[in-house]
């Protein structure tokens, strides 16, 4: 039971829920960027909500199936073909032995999850197989997939092809994406104009942003509120002493470029934070491509609670759906 | 030091023991975490202590963040009347400095350093105020370093010295940061020296790199076999100033999976050392030589 990598696409790698657990050892939890998204790919084909998908940015890789399987597509929006048959996403359909999963280019979206019944089989590290490329852990020998590689697949379990999200549970970024804050951290560092202005600004996401973070730009630097640095901290007004940075954390180096931290956040260091992405909105953001429109919206700790529990129940929902 | 305590979005709590670096406040954080950890509290998810901070991540499903934020300073005095002492290990850890792949590699990146002309080392012997840089490599060696973070990437320790707060090293970090750093090379930034686990990005100051491995995830190295990672927090360090001939032989030995670190067992004590710094570091430097 296995599939083989025709063309990997752009980046695809195998990913999880993640490996929580070794982040003050500096390994990340890593995992889906949009959690959701696997989750229900791995809803629609029968598999546990954490097994192994494939998640591919930007565009999809070429699949040949040595077996028959079922498979489901969620996330971003791309064409996808089974030979030239095209398929609906966010809907289990099956694939023959001999036949190729291809994609068209992305619509919306940036990670489309491919979740296949039985889910991607290769070695567990520090108990996921998500990959972590920076460690060279999980997915195929640490590494994003490759052409030629053989991506073996574990038992599949029972799913009813044609089984579809329905499309109010679906969740994707808006235009301008809304990012939701808690500020705190080193919120103070800034001034009252810059914590203002941080919130009205248009920003765009940035070509650099991976799976390690996002980087936003075309806002107005931010100002600092003057202070003697503290030792051990260095000389930039931006610097701390090196501390830790949370999943969703915002820093700002230099004042300039906000950069959020994703899934594989690196896991301290000394730049200053104004605030975290509460976990409801983390997912949004693997959904944005470069160059789209954001704003951050300012919340406080009993709206991130509330919008944790509206995904909470919305993952209900869709486990109610497709059972 | 005034503890501060801080909501990083609706999972995280982040806890500064003090704003700048010291002994002491690395101390606090990391009997904080102790505390932490030995009162299981419900929903804590993972614990890291940092320099002079740490945090902690939790399920707010299973408990409430005001509540967590209650437990943890709950924690503060327990934390504030522990003995600032531990049984730790000290490692000496080889360094060649000056080493042709770093020097290769901060060549390459030479116009985001402050100082385009010369070398990592030349510039942080010179705004350290030492003649020559081998004073300056003498002075990074000479005294242990407590780990006091690991993290950033994949097991990446950062280290602290053990002197007086007017015999610290401090040099800044690049302008802007390197997209390539040699894997194992021996960093510094701001009062830290550090250990890059992997190649990859960095914007520490290179002196040297070791030929001891220290993050290994297929687990083949001989003392890594148990874990992928070398270091925790409270670990001590001697580097250990090594030639080319000397490097050579090591990599071969790590190759031939024969090479083991010298490691000792050690009591470290912050009152005492505080007391007497010399004759603690003498007696931590001894015991390498014991045995």
């Amino acid at each position: 039971m296995s599939v083989k990598v025709i063309k990997p696409g752009l980046l695809t790698t195998v990913q999880d829920l993640g490996r929580p657990g070794y982040f003050h050892l500096g390994i990340p939890m890593g995992g889906a960027m949009d959690r959701l998204a696997l989750r229900a790919g791995n809803m629609l084909v029968g598999n546990d909500e954490d097994a192994a998908a494939l998640e591919a940015v930007f565009m999809g890789p070429e699949l040949a199936f040595e077996a028959d399987a079922v498979v489901a597509v969620t996330g971003a929006e791309m064409p996808i073909f089974v030979d030239d048959e095209e398929q609906q996403g966010w809907t289990a359909f099956e694939i023959k032995a001999g036949q190729v999963l291809s994609f068209g280019f992305l619509k919306s979206g940036a990670r489309a999850y491919i979740a296949i019944s039985g889910g991607i089989d290769t070695p567990p590290a520090l108990g996921s197989r998500s990959t972590y490329a920076i460690g060279a852990l999980g997915g195929v020998n640490g590494r994003a997939i490759a052409a030629e590689d053989v991506l073996p697949l574990g038992q599949a379990g029972t799913s009813k092809t044609g089984a579809t999200v329905p499309p109010e549970l679906r969740r994707g970024p808006g235009s301008p994406a809304e990012l939701r804050v808690l500020p705190g951290l080193y919120w103070h560092r800034i001034t009252e104009a810059a914590q203002e202005h941080f919130f009205e600004d248009d920003w765009t996401v940035a070509p650099e942003a991976d799976r390690m973070g996002y980087r936003f730009r075309n806002g107005r630097p931010l100002e600092f509120v003057e202070r003697e640095q503290p030792f051990g901290a260095g000389s930039d007004p931006s610097n701390i002493v090196d501390g830790c940075y949370p999943y969703g954390s915002v820093q700002v180096p230099g004042g300039t470029e906000p950069i959020v931290l994703h899934r594989d956040a690196v896991s301290g260091g000394g730049y200053f934070m104004i605030g975290t992405v509460i976990s409801a909105d983390m997912d949004l953001i693997g959904q944005l491509q470069p160059h789209v429109p954001v704003k951050f919206v300012k919340v406080d700790m009993d709206t991130a609670l509330d919008a944790r529990h509206e995904r909470a129940a919305q993952i209900d929902a869709m486990r109610a759906a497709l059972r | 030091m005034k503890t501060r305590y801080s909501f990083g979005g609706d999972e995280h709590i982040f806890v500064e023991v003090d704003e700048e670096m010291s002994l002491d406040a690395f101390f606090k954080s990391l009997s904080m975490t102790n505390a932490v950890r030995d009162s299981n509290i419900e929903g804590v998810t993972e614990i890291c202590p940092a320099n002079a901070s740490f945090q902690i991540k939790f399920d707010p499903d299973q408990i409430h963040p005001n509540d967590m934020l209650a437990e943890l300073k709950k924690l503060e005095s327990t934390a504030e009347a522990a003995e600032k002492r531990m049984t730790t290990r000290i490692i000496e850890v080889p360094v060649y400095y000056n080493d042709p792949w770093t020097h290769e590699t901060l060549m390459r990146f030479r116009e985001r350093h402050q100082d385009p002309d010369g070398t990592d080392l030349e510039y942080a012997a010179r705004i350290n105020g030492f003649d020559t840089v081998d004073q300056f490599i003498e002075a990074h060696h000479a005294n242990p370093w407590f780990v006091s973070m690991v993290g950033f990437v994949s097991g990446l320790p950062f280290l602290y010295q053990l002197v007086e707060r007017e015999r610290q090293l401090q040099v800044p970090k690049y302008l802007r940061p390197r997209t390539d750093t040699p894997k194992l090379t021996v960093g510094y930034g701001g009062c830290f020296s550090c250990i890059y686990s992997v190649r990859g990005a960095g914007g520490y100051q290179m002196f040297g790199i070791t030929p001891m491995p220290i993050f290994d995830p297929e687990q083949k190295t001989s003392y890594l076999k148990d874990f992928m990672v070398f270091f925790k927090p409270g670990d001590i360090v001697k580097w250990n100033p090594i030639d080319r001939t000397e490097y050579d032989r090591i990599l071969k030995e790590v190759e031939a999976g024969t090479y083991e670190p010298k490691i000792a067992e050690v009591e470290f004590d912050l009152d005492a050392f505080n007391k007497d710094i010399e004759g603690t570091n003498a007696k931590l430097k001894e015991a390498l030589n014991v045995g």
